[in-house]
Formats: structure tokens, sequence, C-alpha cells
């Protein structure tokens, strides 16, 4: 069975194209057959971050209005063999993108793909509705500020009320919070919300927190998803995200502290 | 064209609404207490449609300069829509103004009056029982609203008491209630047990229970019933009501009430909040 999942926030720049590039880089890698689909029409710019941009020539719009195939406008990742991105139109207006063309698309996706990760634009209007609308689980990326968190707390309501899965009476939206740019220094001093903090406020299980990360500008310049760096807390983070996703159990929350020098600490796996 | 669908439905809907009491016809000293009681950097308001009652300045022959009043209330988020009451002319300076007028004048419904009925489930666990008060009027204002366009005015002077309570079973949402939404528990108690989170709001003609923490607007008896109760398992709110009668917390909830259980009753006008003792 083939799953929808959106990556989603309400907040702009929280890191929802780096998430949605990392999370369907590393389900690709644990071998599932993923497709990443990029709803920020007007703004589009996973396929930067994917590093595919010199590539695409169709879009998702060209396809909802059957001037070409699926398969035409599918670009294969660079990176993953079982990764395809379906880029987003730089230059059409948002409201080509209709419930009726976005289903008709994602069904025909279902039949070859495992996971369709859909990376939403911010807000809470239209765009973000119909990239949230079709959804079997939810990423919830919030950062560590309350307005963020806010934004996340209504784009929860909107799932559970206005999802396909909620009108149609089917079980609900699976929920996972994912904080990002997370600096567990700014938490200590209070500058920022704490991982507990957000779960008290937001009550869904949380998947993962990835730190902040200057690694994270230099992958994106470089058009390489972080999950695949070398040495990094990120790409770590990312993979632990996957990980649980896939239902790998025991992986400890990691990078939710500041960091103590000691050797063995680390050694040990210990926070 | 082809057959088009219906472009749009009129229905008389029953939303709860804030309502600004004019005491004075000195407007500068009304906007300068406006001004200290709604910050305008708390965002309480915003957008937020609000009548002006001016009932108790009926009898004065000054009319409020209502543009200005307006725009000075716009500035604080909070969007006149119309008049209740006024004399005369005060209602067609509002008009002027672009107001609206409501009906003259807002009948409460009268909920004391209505005799109990004995054999009434008790279904409002009010903590003293010794000295309960009277049972919420389920649908009897209900009653009065149904989505009947023209004669619902008239039927509001009606006397209610006459109708017998009918029972509307209790709401009960388990899931959070998160930014941006509202439940209306209309003629009903609402029960949640899942947490209430700020930008939520929760309404109830009845009582409204909390089994978990209440960071929204929590908004009891809204049609007027002052007997009505609301049950919160940790106060965090931004703002509680009871028939009419409401609290902001903007310098926030006094220390030994903060994150405690409360209930919240009236007491004549005054909101009384309580700490539950187990
Ligand atoms: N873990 C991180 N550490 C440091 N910077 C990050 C991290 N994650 C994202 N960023 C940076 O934050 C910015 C926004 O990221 P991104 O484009 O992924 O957000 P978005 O939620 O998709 O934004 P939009 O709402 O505009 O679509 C980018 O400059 C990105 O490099
Ligand atoms: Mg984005």
């Amino acid at each position: 069975m083939s799953k929808v999942i959106v990556v989603t926030s309400g907040k702009g720049g929280v890191g929802k194209t780096t998430t949605s590039a990392s999370f369907s880089s590393g389900l690709a890698l644990r071998g599932n057959k993923t497709v990443v689909i990029d709803f920020d029409v007007g703004l589009r710019n996973l396929d930067l971050i994917m590093g595919c941009e010199r590539r695409v020539v169709y879009d998702i719009i060209n396809v909802i209005n059957g001037e070409v195939t699926l398969k035409q406008a599918l670009i294969k990742d660079k990176n993953c063999d079982n990764l395809y991105i379906l880029p987003a139109s730089q230059t059409r207006d948002k409201d080509a993108l209709n419930l009726e063309g976005v289903e008709r698309i994602l069904n025909e996706l279902k039949e070859s793909f495992d996971c369709i990760v859909c990376d939403s634009p911010a807000g809470i209007e239209s765009g973000a509705f119909t990239a949230m609308y079709f959804a079997d689980e939810a990423l919830v990326v919030t950062n560590p500020e309350v307005s963020s968190v806010r934004d996340s707390d209504r784009i929860l309501g909107i799932l559970a009320a206005k999802s396909k899965r909620a009108v149609d009476g089917l079980d609900p939206v699976k929920e996972h919070l994912l904080i990002t740019r997370y600096d567990p220094k700014r938490v200590e001093a209070g500058e920022m919300l704490s991982v507990t903090d957000i779960q008290e406020i937001l009550r869904i299980p949380l998947i993962g927190v990835i730190p902040e990360s200057e690694s994270v500008l230099q992958a994106s310049n470089a058009g390489t998803p972080a999950i695949h760096l070398d040495k990094s807390d990120v790409a770590e983070a990312y993979r632990d995200v996957v990980g649980r996703f896939m239902g790998d159990e025991g992986l400890p929350m990691r990078f939710v502290t500041v960091e103590k020098k000691s050797f063995f600490k680390r050694l040990l796996g210990g926070r | 064209m082809a057959h088009a669908e219906p472009a749009f439905k009129l229905k008389i809907a029953n939303l709860s609404l804030f309502v600004l009491y004019v005491n004075t016809t000195d407007m500068a000293q009304l906007k300068n207490q406006l001004d200290t009681r709604v910050n305008k950097t708390h965002n309480f308001f915003s957008n937020t449609p609000v009548a002006l009652d001016l009932s108790a300045i009926a009898n004065s022959n000054i009319s409020p300069d209502f543009a200005d009043l307006m725009s000075f209330m716009l500035d604080h988020g909070m969007h006149a829509t119309g008049v209740i009451g006024g004399s005369t002319e005060q209602r067609e300076a509002a008009v002027q103004s672009g107001l609206g007028l409501f009906p003259d004048t807002i009948v409460k419904p009268t909920v004391k009056t209505a005799p109990i009925p004995t054999t009434a489930p008790s279904i409002t666990p009010n903590a003293e029982k010794n000295n309960a008060p009277e049972l919420p009027e389920f649908g009897l204002t209900i009653e009065t609203n149904n989505s009947n366009v023209l004669d619902s005015d008239t039927q509001r002077q009606n006397p209610v008491s006459q109708v017998p309570p009918t029972f509307r079973p209790t709401m009960i949402i388990n899931k959070p209630v998160r930014t941006g939404q509202r439940i209306y528990a209309e003629g009903s108690n609402l029960v949640v047990l899942g947490v209430v989170n700020a930008g939520a709001e929760l309404i109830a003609d009845g009582d409204i229970h909390i089994y978990a923490p209440l960071r929204g607007r929590a908004i009891a008896g809204a049609q007027g019933n002052e007997n009505a109760r609301i049950f919160v398992h940790s106060l965090e709110a931004e703002l509680i009501s009871v028939a009419g009668c409401f609290k902001v917390f903007e310098n926030g909830i006094p220390e030994n009430l903060r994150g405690k259980p409360v209930q919240v009753h009236l007491n004549g006008s005054d909101l009384i909040i309580q700490p539950l003792l187990s």
C-alpha cells in the first residue's frame, strides 16, 4: 500500500523543503520507490535543493492540464535510484493546481510508488490545503519558537477537520512532529522553546529533532539534500527520522541537549 | 449558460457576539478606559465584530461620534458592526456612519422563571448538590432562534417560560481543539477531553468541562444562562466568560489559579474563579 505523506508547517521558512528533500531521499535509500512533489507553485525550489533544476522541462501543472504524461514530467534523482521529483511550475497561476487534478496524479503515482512525499507551500491557503488534502500521514515541521508552534497547531486542526480522511470519516491522518533548526544552547539559555515545551502544546508523537546547522545551507547551495552529507549531525538526524518512520525501534532522540565534550559519553551513544 | 448552482443561501445564524456597553456619552473618557483595558499589543481582539449597546445613554440628547469611535475601536482590533438600543437620533447617527441596527432590546432568555421539571436528568455534575443551581434550560432559547428569517425578533419577545425544556445531549470532544478552531455546543453542555490551545474557542449554551489545559477561550451560558459554569483541569486561558460576563488575562493568570483545576461561575455580575479542592 502506498502512502501519501505531506510535509507541512503553516509558517514559512521553517525547513519544509529541506525536510522533503532529505526525507524522500532517505526513504529511497531504504529501498522505497519514492516520488517527491513540489506543491509550491510560483516559488519552486525543491528542484534547486535536489540539484535537478537544469533538467526541469515539464511540471505538475502540465500534467494536470493533460499536456504531457506523468512519465514525461518526472525527473530521476541523481543520487538515488528509487527517487523521482515532480517539479512545480514557476510561472503558472496557483489556481491551476485543483483538487481533482491532484487526485488524478496521486492515484496514478500510487500505482508505481510506495511513498509520495508532498512538499507544501507555507500558509493555510489553497496551496497548502491542496498539498495536505489527500495525505495519509503528515510531517509537521516546527521551529522552536512560539509563532511556528502556533501555526503548526492551526495546521493540525485543519488536518483533523478538513483533510479528505476527515471528510470521508476514515482513520485520521497520522501526525508526526518534526522539530527543525533546534539549537540546544539557545534552548538552555531560555531563548527558544524546548522539545518538551513544544510537545506539551502540540501533543502529537515526535519523529525527530533536526539541529540548527550551517551545513544545511552548504548542502542546498551544492544541490545535494542534507541527508547525503558526510559526518553531519543534520544528516544523521534525518536518517533517524526516516528510521522511525520505517518503524525502527529504540533509536535515541539525539541532538537535543548541549553537547558535552566528553568522549566517553559520545562513545556510549548517550546524550 | 448552463443551469447555475445556487450562488448563496440566506440563513439566520446564532453567533455569539461581543457587546460593548456604552455607559457614557463622553467619548474621550470611554476611549481612554478602553485603551487601558484592551491592550493593543496583546492582540486579544483581531478584527473581532463587536456590537455597541446604547441603552444606557438612550436618554441623552448627545449622539456619539460613531465614525471616530469605530476607527478607534478598529485600532484596537474591534470591528463595530451595529448598535443595540439608543435614541432615535443616536440610531440614525449610527446608520449614517455605516453601522447596522440590532433589534431594539435584546430579550434575555427568561431562564430563571422557567419551572424546573423534577424528573429532569441531572446532567450537570455540579459540585454543590445541596445548593444546586437550576439546570440550564436546554433548548429553551433555541426554540426562539430557529432559522426562520423574518419573525425571529417577534418570537424573541414571547415569554419562553411556558415551553417545556427539551433535552440536548452533552457534546463530547475527545481530541485537541487547536488554534483557529471553534466548537459550539448549541443548547447543551460541552465536555472536552483534549487540550484547548491558544487561539481556540469553546462555546456552550450550558456548562463547559475541560479535562485538560484550557489555553484558549471558553464561553459558557452563551445565550444568557447565568447559572452556567466552567470546570477546567488546568487554567491557562486567554478568556473565560459566563452569560456574557467575561474576563481576559492580559497580565497573566494569578499565581494561585494558574495551571490549577478551577471552576468559574457568576455571582450577580461578578465572575468568580475558584480553585477546585479535591
Ligand atoms: N536544520 C537547519 N539548520 C540551519 N538552517 C536550516 C535548517 N533547515 C532549514 N534551514 C534553512 O532555512 C531556510 C528555509 O528552509 P526551507 O526552504 O527548507 O524552508 P521551507 O519551510 O520550505 O520554506 P517555505 O515556507 O518558503 O517553502 C533555508 O535557508 C534553509 O537553508
Ligand atoms: Mg519550501
